[in-house]
């Protein structure tokens, strides 16, 4: 399936979860400081291994940054 | 016809209560007794041992940012959310939990009460935290908070049960909306974020203080040392900042040097400050002067 990831066109596995696209953008999907939205809603952590994306999703994978 | 001596007085200082924590308790000291005990910082229903909150954006390396957190002694830093990079190494918040500090998540960044809500959303899953300091800004010129759009923001956030810490304007109408809202304090800026000016409005924030319930934290515009003592003098419960430690020649010695100066204005404050008067008056006194004619 075709998602667009942090803003880029991704191709994930059909049937691919949240958790799956955590990997993709390269974090570990155990570590803190993740958050993940999918079209604008935030799924849990505990959701991301049986949440599974659908075609043309928007996926917003975000972590903490230095900042004021 | 009021004297020379009236006129050249600045008057709101002169006649300012927040220049003195009057032994008495009187207005001012009132003020300053509610506070739980000497020295200890109440913020959000939690006590703290430091008034300094640190930011950690603009620091040259991971490096130089422990190095400012641990000088500052700050227990309060905040962080904020990006997409993730995999090119870059190492985290901020790897250093923040390695020292035991507190991560704040920010919304800095968002225009609208809308995205700021959602930001809040990602960082209370992302930090297991409903602590959020709330930033929705006008334009990227000023930095200076959207008022329409921050008091939605908080308003949502505290009916979500979000421990709501705004940044706001030097105005103290815009400060006691944000308080009616129950936000757990108001943070007005000094001056323009990251612009090192200092305190423009010092009349201003001493009515906020003056007003607040709630604590009132000083964030945004502190260039130097004295800036950080001015805050706390005038009544600040804390003061965060970023740049002027973050950007200095030595991050390190700027943050030891702000936490002094944290911890000077409080003292100071407490301790009562005389009032500021014109003219001469003598600290020896006059009797038993030798008289040689």
């Amino acid at each position: 399936m075709i998602v667009e990831l942090n803003g880029k066109r991704a191709k994930l596995p059909e049937r691919a979860t949240v958790a799956d696209a955590v990997r993709e953008v390269g974090v570990a999907v155990e570590g803190r400081g993740v958050a993940v939205a999918v079209d604008g809603e935030v799924i849990r952590r505990l959701d991301w291994g049986r949440t599974r994306l659908e075609n043309a999703q928007s996926v917003e994978v975000v972590h903490a940054v230095q900042g004021g | 016809m009021r004297s020379r001596a009236d006129s050249d007085r600045d008057p709101v200082r002169a006649e300012s209560p927040s220049h003195g924590v009057r032994p008495d308790g009187g207005p001012d000291g009132g003020r300053a007794a509610e506070r739980p005990g000497e020295g200890a910082f109440a913020l959000g229903e939690r006590s703290w041992g430091s008034r300094l909150i640190l930011g950690t954006g603009g620091f040259r390396s991971l490096d130089a940012l422990e190095r400012a957190l641990l000088a500052s002694g700050a227990e309060i830093v905040t962080v904020a959310l990006r997409r993730v990079d995999p090119t870059t190494s190492g985290s901020a918040l790897e250093v923040i939990d390695r020292l035991g500090l507190f991560a704040l998540p920010n919304t800095a960044g968002c225009y609208t009460a809308r995205d700021a809500v959602r930001t809040a959303h990602l960082a209370r899953e992302a930090f297991e935290t409903d602590w959020i300091k709330l930033e929705v800004i006008g334009d990227d010129r000023t930095l200076f908070p959207d008022a329409v759009e921050l008091i939605e923001a908080a308003e949502t956030l505290v009916d979500e049960g979000f421990t709501v810490l705004p940044y706001t304007n030097d105005d103290p109408i815009l400060a006691r909306r944000l308080e009616d809202a129950g936000c757990a304090a108001v943070m007005p800026l000094g001056s323009p974020i990251g612009s090192g000016m200092g305190i423009r409005n010092r009349y201003n924030l001493q009515i906020i203080v003056e007003r607040s319930a709630v604590p009132v934290i000083l964030d945004a515009g502190i260039g130097t040392a004295s800036d950080a003592s001015l805050a706390m003098e005038l009544g600040c419960d804390g003061v965060l900042l970023s740049s002027s430690v973050a950007r200095a020649k030595d991050p390190a010695g700027m943050a030891a040097a702000m936490r002094q100066a944290v911890e000077a204005g409080y003292a100071a404050r407490r301790a009562g400050r005389i009032s500021p008067r014109l003219h001469a008056r003598a600290s020896t006194p006059d009797e038993g002067l030798p008289q040689f004619d």
